[in-house]
């Protein structure tokens, strides 16, 4: 049954060709075959069996919401009530969380049975999810290889079909980059599209939640559940959500695809560039038209991320003070004493890192220099964006410069690992909505396309997604031994 | 830009967060080479542009003033490290 789409295992639910129970049995058994790979903090046998029978019957009584009874599993970011919630880190390891967030209500709402909670970066900060307090998560394609991060373990496990989808959440690319790398379908909508309300924030002006999916279909199913204006969150937008699936299946006849030419300079790895050429071939053998596009201020992306991300989680981070909840130090000699061992102890080296630099950015005296130079920054970056979204209906490049590294290859030098996030970081300065799509294989290793689009604009990179999808079989491949 | 030790060391303390005295110099070094990286902005004319601050730009809504939350302490404190009669508990700070 693993095999099967979530759009497939959707029909058949609702068909009755077998039930949730029988379903959710079936993969919770195969997460235990496949914990080598560290995809999941906590699995939620009893929970997950528990709604798999509330949702049999849901199904039994007619007019079950289609995601009924569907088998996906959170990243451990979002808050489950009553269940532990660590965000991959020490400092929340025994956090309990009181409240779900609004994502994993509409989720509850809508049937769908949850299997657990997913490995991820520390407070999702990283790439490649060795920031892990759990652990590296494996990539299933390639022996000793990093899944990516920070939405890592949502990667691996819909890539190894442990489970049928995944929720992720994309700060600088942790949802596009993993899915590349391990050859699934990422979506990060636009900021504001999916309520952030009981996601951990790691730098809010930034934070998306997404769908990690085996195709694009299914991540109109799941974003259609997850999408929508939440008072909780006061950055939401206010937006109506069209029907995500309506559109699947229009031409792309006359579809204006935009290539910066950036993206396509000298730096990108020779074979990345056939790949993405060869993906774009089979656009045009679609219909779509080919138009060469100008980002000068993207090479810019990274710098000002780093300044803009860290200043935001040095201030969101501040509420671990290990008072209220989470980790707290023994026997603190005063408050001082409690709070910088609490968090000292709490917090692993990347989040340190940081929370440093994000304490110095905003510091009296180098807040313009840094902070606001960077804000500048971001509105240039953003300009060419509009610009060029101007004469294309969809902007096209690559996810990742390379196909999954190794593990440990990156984690000596930080810088090297923040320069990897090239192509992704700019979508997330400007807000945009992003895919990444299985595009073909480099040394076995499964690499993305990306396809960016305008504001709330999820229905046509979908549909784009989806006809692509239509004409090549890179996202049905499964990784050996686990078929 | 390059940083000290001693600047490292203060960054933490008004950041309250503990580093190790032996990973301090890495700290100073991994922190110096992310300025580096930034500095890359300065050379940039951003005269008359203005902040992003949010990638809608939008205004933060108002809502009407009233009570929408629940007394949730009971839930709250049951995952809080130290609590007693109702209140967060912390080494004294007040002789």
């Amino acid at each position: 049954m693993h095999t099967k789409t979530l759009t497939e295992i959707s029909r058949g639910l609702q068909a009755g060709d077998y039930s949730s129970q029988e379903l959710t049995e079936s993969y919770l058994k195969r997460i235990k075959q496949h914990t080598a790979l560290n995809s999941f903090i906590t699995v939620t046998e009893d929970l997950a069996i528990a709604q798999a029978k509330q949702a049999d019957a849901m199904l039994a009584a007619g007019n079950a919401p289609v995601l009924t009874g569907v088998p996906i599993a959170h990243k451990d970011i979002f808050c489950t009530q009553g269940i532990k919630t660590s965000c991959g880190s020490k400092m929340l390891d025994n956090f309990i969380a009181p409240y779900n967030a609004t994502v994993i209500e509409k989720f509850n709402q809508a049937g769908a049975i949850s299997l657990g909670k997913l490995n991820m970066d520390e407070f999702a900060m990283g790439s490649s999810n060795e920031t892990s307090f759990y652990g590296t998560v494996y990539n299933p394609w390639a022996e000793n290889t990093v899944a990516g991060g920070s939405s890592g373990g949502s990667a691996a496990a819909v890539a190894a079909r442990l489970i049928s989808g995944a929720t992720g959440t994309d700060t600088g690319g942790s949802i596009r980059q993993p899915a590349a790398l391990c050859g699934i379908t990422g979506l990060k909508p636009t900021y504001g599209r999916v309520s952030r309300f009981g996601m951990i924030a790691y730098a809010s002006s930034l934070d998306q939640g997404g769908t990690m999916t085996q195709t694009a279909a299914d991540s109109a199913l799941m974003l259609q559940t997850m999408a929508g204006f939440d008072t909780k969150d006061s950055t939401s937008a206010e937006q109506d959500v069209p029907d995500y699936s309506a559109n699947l299946n229009n031409s792309l006849q006359g579809l204006k695809i935009g290539l910066p030419k950036e993206f396509f300079d000298d730096s990108l790895n020779a074979e990345m560039a056939t790949a993405i050429e060869t993906a774009i071939n089979e656009y045009k053998k679609m219909g779509a038209e080919i138009i060469e596009v100008s980002m000068p201020n993207l090479k810019l992306a990274i710098p000002a991320y780093y300044v803009i991300a860290p200043a935001e989680c040095s201030a969101n981070l501040s509420r671990m003070d290990g008072v209220r909840f989470g980790h707290r130090c023994d026997n603190p000699e005063d408050l001082n004493d409690l709070y910088i061992r609490s968090r000292g102890e709490g917090f692993g080296t990347e989040v340190k890192r940081r929370i440093l630099v994000g304490t110095y950015a905003l510091s009296a005296g180098y807040y313009d220099a840094y902070y606001i130079k960077a804000q500048k920054i971001r509105r240039l970056i953003s300009n060419d964006f509009t610009e060029a979204l101007k004469t294309v209906d969809v902007i096209m490049g690559p996810v990742t410069p390379t196909p999954a590294f190794g593990i440990g290859e990156k984690t000596k030098d930080p810088i090297e690992m923040y320069l990897a996030d090239i192509y992704t970081i700019a979508v997330n300065l400007a807000g945009l909505p992003a895919m990444s799509v299985p595009a073909g294989f480099i040394d076995n290793k499964p690499i993305g396309l990306q396809i960016i689009g305008n504001y709330f604009d999820e229905a046509k990179l979908l549909n784009v997604a989806h006809q692509y999808q239509q004409v090549t079989d890179w996202h049905q491949q499964t990784p050996q031994g686990f078929e | 830009m390059s940083l000290t030790t001693d600047d490292v060391n203060q960054i933490a303390y008004l950041a309250r967060l503990g580093i190790d005295h032996q990973d301090t110099s890495s700290y100073t070094q991994n922190l110096s080479d992310m300025l580096e990286l930034v500095a890359q902005m300065q050379a940039v004319n951003t005269e008359n542009i203005e902040p992003m601050a949010h990638p809608l730009d939008n205004i933060q809504r108002l809502r009407p003033d009233i009570i929408t939350e629940t007394n949730q302490r009971d839930a709250f404190q049951t995952i809080a490290p130290q609590v007693e009669d109702k209140l967060y508990l912390v080494p004294k700070v007040i002789d």
